[in-house]
């Protein structure tokens, strides 16, 4: 089955003032309908600008994209134009963000923000789209829709609120949600429900999802495959059992170590010591040397080539085979 | 995880259509005395201008030599005018033209300016640099005189008056929206917005403008003193609205002449245009307040 996004060799650099960032470096992924992908690493890698720069959501200049493909539909979402795009966004490829209190315009109406997608997309009439929307709140569980629509934003809670922009993402039918941190801001219990509905949903509409997320028990519950980012950089891209079970870069093995499991006993958490590069800094090494383990000479001068374990199993590593 | 029930109530009131933030603002306006007293004045006022035709006991052009500058009677609660014309029906009139010149002149300020400012702070960049320097421009050149030289060479006409009004205040405000949306254009929900494929126009008029308009209203409570103050002014220099038509300016000016002979010319439409001005004052105070309740209280 052909991928309904296929990323490759994505290079977005911001050029400041100060010098040339190198935000993502080289990414490559992609994703096949009703899949899910998990993307993680640290704040700062790259993983929103992926996205964003995707979608063309930041502003250009600074951002540049040096070179890359996104193929969405036979179409090149990176050389679309602005008007191509924007025919995309909120209608094939829908996004949620990491703040919920704040995604919402705090002067409308929920519903009239709930209508602007299906308005804007699929040229309804006001009320048609209210029909379509109402139900759309009904799907993701907000009991008493009607009047939820003629609420404001200030009378929800958190959770509430992301569950809105979540009907508002997928109004039009989208074939790609992009969550970025979707559930970040929300209390654990709230978390679990949002991620419970997310599946539920997926698997009645058969969407892709890119699921961007720091919290790697998010990813294992949910992602089908794994993409792990640092500096800019894939380090390690495979299935959730490849990355989970059969880690091969030194990286993705020390983020397990330092996540808390209740499994297993152990008396403190071992940290990754320093902390990421300056993205403006950054030498033809690997970007991950300073704080590796298992660093050589290579990783200083030369960042890796790819390294193939399974068909679906790919790491950047000078490593032969990690040490378990 | 699986086997959570999904649904959740979200218990609302009964009555659908919840509280909004103007009607919350509202609310708290209410709360404040002085902002009430000041707005029921303005409303009164408003409401006097409207039905001045009807309710002003003489003709605002009739004339009676006989009663040259007469003190307040019974027959004319004001006194009467150089002229003998009846005061009350003239601070009526005035306050028509200063009221409308006050509110109209606002308006045309409010909507070049939120809409400039707007678009200039959304688009940001080099667009914005470049209408930004030309608002710069615009401050520098000294404005009544740009009036005067309009009134002079198109005639003295009450609706260029608004125009040219209206096109001196609107600069300040252009800045005072300018600010907010570049704020607020960093928020997530204008970030929502652009991810679903909203267009620019509809970003800026219905996400960016409503959200600004706190401080625009408040704004446009001291617009409206200036410009009836600028028209006053106007009027004084003889360059407002045309005689017989008289606004609170003119009428100052004409009571400054008797002064010394009959005070009242000059006190009532001192008055009226004082109190108009402490009202609208009050009720931006007021407004102020409502609008920003995170804000210091006094």
């Amino acid at each position: 089955m052909a991928p309904i996004l296929d990323v490759r060799n994505l290079k977005a650099h911001f050029h400041t003032r100060r010098g040339v960032v190198r935000a993502v470096d080289g990414i490559g992924f992609s994703l096949e309908k009703g899949e899910t992908l998990g993307i993680v690493g640290e704040s700062g890698s790259g993983k929103s600008v992926t996205q964003l720069s995707i979608l063309g959501l930041l502003p250009s200049p600074p951002l540049k994209i040096e070179s890359g493909q996104a193929l969405f539909g036979g179409m090149d979402l990176l050389q679309a134009s602005p008007s191509q795009l924007r025919a995309v966004r909120g209608n094939k490829i829908s996004m949620i963000f990491q703040e919920p209190m704040t995604s919402l315009n705090p002067y409308l109406k929920v519903g009239t923000q709930l209508v602007e997608p299906l308005v804007q997309h699929r040229n309804l009439k006001k009320k048609e789209a209210w029909a379509k929307a109402v139900v759309s709140l009904e799907k993701v569980g907000i009991a008493d829709a009607e009047s939820a629509m003629n609420s404001y934003p200030h009378e929800f809670s958190g959770g509430m609120r992301q569950r809105v922009m979540i009907a508002m993402a997928l109004t039009t039918d989208p074939e790609l949600l992009i969550a970025d941190e979707p559930t970040t801001a929300l209390d654990v219990t709230v978390q679990a429900q949002i991620l419970d509905l997310l599946k539920s949903l997926q698997k009645e509409t058969g969407m892709a999802i890119i699921l961007i997320t720091h919290d790697l028990g998010v990813v294992a519950g949910m992602a089908d495959r794994v993409l792990v980012m640092y500096a800019g950089k894939a380090f390690e891209y495979g299935t959730t059992e490849d990355i989970f079970y059969r880690s091969q870069h030194p990286y993705t093995s020390a983020l397990l170590r330092s996540t808390p499991r209740l499994d297993t006993e152990v008396g403190s958490l071992p940290p990754i010591g320093g902390s990421p590069p300056d993205l403006m800094r950054l030498t033809g090494g690997c970007p991950f040397y300073e704080r590796c383990g298992h660093r050589m000479d290579d990783c200083k001068e030369i960042f890796p080539e790819v390294k193939t374990f399974a068909e679906t199993h790919r790491s950047y590593c000078h490593l032969k085979e990690l040490p378990q | 995880m699986t086997g959570t029930d999904l649904s959740i109530d979200t218990n609302l009131k009964e009555d659908t259509g919840g509280v909004s933030l103007w009607k919350d603002a509202f609310r708290r306006l209410l709360k404040n005395k002085m902002a009430v007293i000041g707005g029921t004045f303005l409303l009164l006022e408003i409401l006097l201008a409207i039905a001045t035709p009807w309710i002003a006991p003489y003709d605002f052009e009739a004339q009676n030599l006989e009663l040259w500058v007469e003190a307040p009677s019974m027959a004319h609660w004001f006194g009467t005018d150089t002229l003998g014309r009846d005061l009350f029906t003239r601070v009526l009139y005035g306050g028509r033209i200063s009221l409308m010149v006050g509110i109209l002149a606002s308006l045309v300020s409010v909507v070049i300016g939120v809409t400039y400012g707007a678009i200039s702070g959304y688009l940001g960049g080099r667009v914005d640099s470049f209408m930004m320097r030309i608002v710069d421009v615009l401050y520098a050149l000294p404005f009544i005189f740009l009036v005067i030289i309009l009134m002079v060479y198109f005639g003295r006409n009450i609706y260029l008056l608004f125009v040219a009004l209206g096109m001196t205040q609107w600069l300040t405000m252009a800045r005072i929206v300018r600010g907010q949306v570049i704020s607020l254009k960093e928020k997530e929900f204008v970030q929502a917005a652009t991810s679903m494929g909203v267009r620019k126009s509809t970003i800026i008029f219905k996400h960016l403008i409503p959200n600004c308009l706190g401080p625009v209203i408040v704004f446009m409570t001291l617009t409206v003193p200036t410009v009836i103050l600028e028209e006053a002014f106007l009027s004084f220099l003889g360059l407002g609205v045309q005689a017989p038509m008289a606004s609170w300016g003119t009428l100052i000016s004409n009571g400054v002449e008797v002064m010394e002979i009959r005070s009242t010319v000059l006190l009532f439409p001192a008055m009226a245009l004082g109190l108009t001005l402490f009202s609208l004052n009050f009720l931006g105070d007021g407004l102020r307040d409502a609008l920003d309740p995170k804000g210091a209280k006094d």
